[in-house]
């Protein structure tokens, strides 16, 4: 599996995501600096956490309107498999590839643990490795998490097995405890919380390993 | 606008620049003549307590610095040692503490920034953020906003960065209501052969600008770090600076990848008195002059005076000496990265700093007058009497004692602070905050540097040698606990007024104590920074110095956890407990005292203890271990079967009365706990070396239970109180 990791100016988790792949796919991907968005073709683009732009504007805003997330968002309409995390995920609701927005937490503090997240939809290219309904540990750490959409959006999503996450508990204030969703077509993840920080037991756990596994798997 | 030269130096503008007669007559003398006011200004924060350590160099010089692993020592950016395979631990502790209580969030963030720049300025990636933070007492009106703003702060500049914040302490004490205290510690991993130093050289060789632009903002931020505070310092708002952890990111980014060729001669961050001090310390280092054409310093506002730029402590920049020729490669990589790069003079062999500006000469100073000739002083100074000791009662109620220990402000979990900082990013975390030490892996190896930062300063406040002493010791039993060998400290002495004879005791007393420990644990200190003049309206801090120490573990398979893991552990204490009760956290919280000798520490024993606890956990006999400091031993029990979910019975056989047993502050002191046999065999094993040794129970169900029932306290009770106080008390308190 041939990936990419987008970096953009204030991207900070670019590394972490790069170690994962390169530890549970065996090959280590090709890191994309944004101004390089002429860049190979690949199996899977990873957009990481951080704080692109410094979160100026508002968090995603400036990056997703940078050249290169034109090219990424044509080759996800495409049907690239396309994986944003925490900041990857602001991005994406940014560009509008996502539904929905992602709000300042309603507690207003940055929050980082290791949260219970419920397996809402095993039927997607990234989640097929988890049981339906099963509960896994992953960790968050973000300021503004607090997914928001209108409820005719969420009823929409839920109704389509696009919300991939729920949080086992209210962490952030999220609509419906929303953690993570796909597009309707369902080659786009975006999630809060960060599976490329559990991969390894002395990390506290390898719950988030099997996401890669099951993408990998997907593309055989 | 360089009109502000014409002004004329009278004996008033002087004093405004926390200069004395006495020492501006030295500026004259070294002079020649009479300096203008951009010189004058120059000389007033190379002269600031800040800047020169007037009051504390000659007993900074008492310490030790040096041992086989130290690559540096003091005197650079950072302290600089070997943790094998060619690759360096840099890292240093530094203060933010008057910025901080006047704006609590830009103040601990641009702490943050400046201690990040001191560490990556030598060729180190950053991995890990520490913190000590000193906050006045709860019921303060101003407490509760103090530690919001602060920890917002540091979260606010360590998450965007991408540093973990791996850990620290906070404390409580009144001392404190008027002048807080944020220490930030930052530790890096560079390879040895890529290590930079500030030492300029090589005369016409270009000096380069880079980072943020310069804007009017932290001017004489140093000379306010360098004088007592009083009731009109919120006027002095507009010195605090304003980080931006964005462009510092960049800068970072930006620095390592000039970093990895070989283009940079010299490199040293602005931090305070900006442009000025590390121009001066580049060219003092390297014994060279350096000729500045302020016209071309980048600016972020209009009309900016010569004084202005000079004194200005705006974040994010650095100040560079480069190889001829390599200024558009150079150039090329901070345009990459969106960052201001500006050639803004050169490196002359005049022994002066030369400042143009609008083509004149606008300051013409002696480099080694700005850094040699600043006065040196042996202020005088008075040890406190040792206490006496003194009869510590038992408290009423044994359990209602414990849980308010646990349960209240000195004592409960600071899970409601660390929660609010990324302790995970860069993926190699593996002790979260909350144990005895952090402990971070060196990226793709086996090997974990384990770090701690400590001061205990009730003791300091007792006893200021046993204090000092008790510091070193602790932070080296912490990185001990997690089963790392410690290598090297670096501090931040935070101290009152040193023209105050009793103060000034405090200081000498505390350094001799920690020169006398990093002697005997051969664990040098190898950076530093002195915080003096901490006091508002004449009434001083509790000596605070405090100390961060850096370990390293070979195999971090075998780290250890403070967690009880599961039922049916025996739990085993190392070391002797005696009836040291005095200046201890029960007599000052429960019964509202401070009397007494602190608990003594004996150096021998705590290295014989310390060495006999790392080597259990490095054979893989145990890998639960806890030492044990404020509370004593009730404390280290409770922090065990909280963080493990599983309670305790145990039995304490001793000729003290119980609640000296339990709530002892002795020294060198370790809780382990591992399978019967293996407790057994440990047993054995102390008392074959000689060291006090006590099997002391199991764990087991869902209480505390001591001596059949003499204290009695469910674990739920128990971790509610730590749990909830602190954020309790943010969520309530006015």
């Amino acid at each position: 599996m041939k990936s990419a990791v987008i970096v953009f100016p204030g991207s900070n988790c670019d590394r972490d995501m790069a170690v994962a792949l390169e530890k549970i796919t065996g090959h280590k991907p090709l890191m994309v600096w944004h101004q390089d968005y002429d860049f190979d073709t690949v199996d899977f683009i990873a957009l990481p956490g951080g704080f692109s732009y410094g979160d100026y504007l508002r968090c995603g805003a400036m990056s997703a309107r940078s050249h290169i997330m034109k090219e990424v968002v044509k080759r996800a309409n495409d049907g690239v498999p396309t994986f944003g995390v925490c900041n990857g995920f602001q991005i994406l609701t940014e560009t509008g590839v996502l539904p929905g927005a992602l709000m300042r937490n309603a507690g207003l503090h940055f929050v980082c643990k290791d949260v219970e997240l419920t397996v809402e939809n095993n039927g997607t290219m990234f989640t097929s490795g988890y049981e339906a309904g099963s509960s896994i540990t992953v960790p968050v750490a973000h300021h503004d998490g607090n997914y928001f959409a209108d409820k005719e959006t969420l009823d929409r999503i839920e109704g389509e097995g696009q919300v991939a996450f729920k949080y086992g508990e209210n962490i952030n204030g999220a609509q419906r405890q929303i953690a993570g969703v796909t597009n309707a077509k369902g080659n786009v993840l975006g999630m809060m919380p960060h599976p490329e920080r559990m991969i390894e037991p002395a990390l506290g756990g390898s719950d988030g390993r099997v996401l890669f596994e099951s993408v990998m798997n997907s593309l055989g | 606008m360089t009109d502000v030269n014409d002004i004329k130096i009278t004996p008033k503008i002087v004093k405004e620049h926390g200069l004395n007669e006495e020492e501006y007559a030295r500026i004259v003398d070294a002079m020649g003549r009479e300096p203008n006011y951009t010189e004058l200004g120059i000389y007033s924060v190379m002269w600031s307590e800040h800047c020169s350590y007037k009051s504390s160099r000659f007993h900074l010089k008492k310490l030790p610095t040096k041992a086989p692993w130290v690559i540096q020592g003091p005197g650079e950016n950072a302290g600089v040692i070997d943790i094998g395979d060619n690759q360096a631990a840099i890292f240093k502790m530094e203060s933010h503490n008057h910025p901080s209580y006047i704006e609590p969030y830009q103040g601990a963030a641009t702490g943050v920034g400046g201690i990040l720049r001191d560490v990556f300025t030598m060729g180190a990636r950053p991995v890990a953020n520490m913190n000590a933070l000193r906050f006045g007492e709860p019921d303060h009106p101003k407490t509760k906003h103090l530690v919001s703003g602060v920890v917002e702060g540091i979260g606010g500049y360590g998450n965007c960065v991408g540093v973990p914040t791996v850990g620290g302490e906070t404390n409580f004490d009144p001392s404190y209501n008027g002048n807080i205290l944020v220490n930030a510690m930052t530790v890096g991993l560079a390879d040895q052969d890529k290590i930079f130093y500030c030492a300029a050289a090589g005369v016409g060789n270009p000096v380069v600008y880079v980072g943020s632009k310069t804007g009017r903002d932290g001017i004489h931020g140093a000379t306010m770090a360098s004088a007592e505070f009083t009731e009109d310092s919120e006027e002095k708002r507009p010195t605090v600076q304003v980080g931006d952890p964005f462009t510092e990111k960049l800068l970072i980014e930006a620095c390592l990848e000039l970093m990895a060729t070989d283009a940079i001669i010299a490199i040293q961050d602005m931090g305070a008195a900006g442009l000025t001090s590390s121009s001066v310390e580049m060219a003092s280092k390297g014994g060279v002059g350096f000729e500045l054409n302020l016209d071309n310093v980048p600016q972020r506002e209009a009309n900016m005076t010569p004084y202005e730029m000079c004194l200005s402590e705006s974040q994010e920049r650095m100040l560079m000496v480069l190889k001829p020729g390599r200024e558009a490669m150079a150039k090329a990589i901070f345009e990459k990265w969106e960052l201001d790069f500006a050639v803004i003079g050169e490196i002359t062999d005049t022994g002066k700093l030369t400042l143009t500006f609008g083509g004149e000469v606008v300051g013409d100073m002696p480099i080694n007058s700005l850094v040699e000739d600043a006065p040196e002083y042996e202020r005088p100074y008075e040890l406190p009497a040792n206490r006496k000791d003194v009869d510590v009662p038992a408290p009423t109620d044994l359990n209602q004692a414990v849980l308010d220990m646990v349960g209240g402000p000195h004592l409960c979990s600071r899970r409601w602070i660390w929660e609010q900082y990324d302790h995970m990013v860069m993926g190699d975390t593996i002790q979260r905050p909350g144990g005895d030490a952090a402990v971070v892996r060196v990226h793709g190896t086996e090997k974990a540097l384990a770090i701690s930062t400590d001061v205990t300063p009730r003791y300091c406040y007792a006893e200021p040698y046993e204090g000092g002493k008790q510091a070193v010791a602790e932070t080296w039993r912490n990185i001990t606990a997690v089963g790392a060998k410690p290598l090297a400290i670096t501090n931040c002495l935070n101290f009152g007024n040193p023209e105050r004879i009793d103060i000034m005791g405090q200081f000498v007393g505390c350094l001799d104590g920690m020169g006398d420990a990093c002697r005997a644990l051969d664990y040098p200190i190898v950076s530093g920074n002195v915080s003096l003049y901490n006091e508002t309206n004449g009434s001083g801090i509790l000596p605070t110095p405090a100390i961060g120490g850096v370990g390293v573990m070979a195999d971090s398979e075998k780290m250890a956890t403070i967690a009880f893991k599961g039922v049916d552990q025996t739990i085993v204490l190392i070391g002797e407990t005696k009836n040291e009760l005095g200046a201890s956290l029960y007599q000052k919280q429960i019964l509202g005292e401070d009397a007494g000798r602190p608990p003594l520490v004996n150096l021998d024993i705590e290295r014989r203890n310390g060495d006999f606890v790392r080597a259990l956990i490095e054979n893989g006999q145990v890998s639960t271990c806890h030492d044990l400091s404020d509370g004593g031993l009730i404390a280290g029990l409770a922090d065990m079967a909280i963080a493990g979910g599983v309670g305790v019975r145990v039995t304490v056989e001793s000729d003290l009365p119980l609640h000296a047993s339990l709530f002892s502050e002795s020294q060198a002191r370790y809780l382990v706990a591992a399978d019967a046999d293996t407790a057994e065999q440990i047993r054995m094993e102390a008392k074959d070396a000689g060291i006090p040794v006590a099997v002391l129970g199991t764990t087991s169900g869902d209480n505390i239970t001591v001596n059949d029932g003499a204290l009695d306290i469910s674990l739920t009770a128990l971790t509610e109180g730590y749990e909830g106080w602190l954020p309790n008390f943010m969520a309530n308190a006015s």
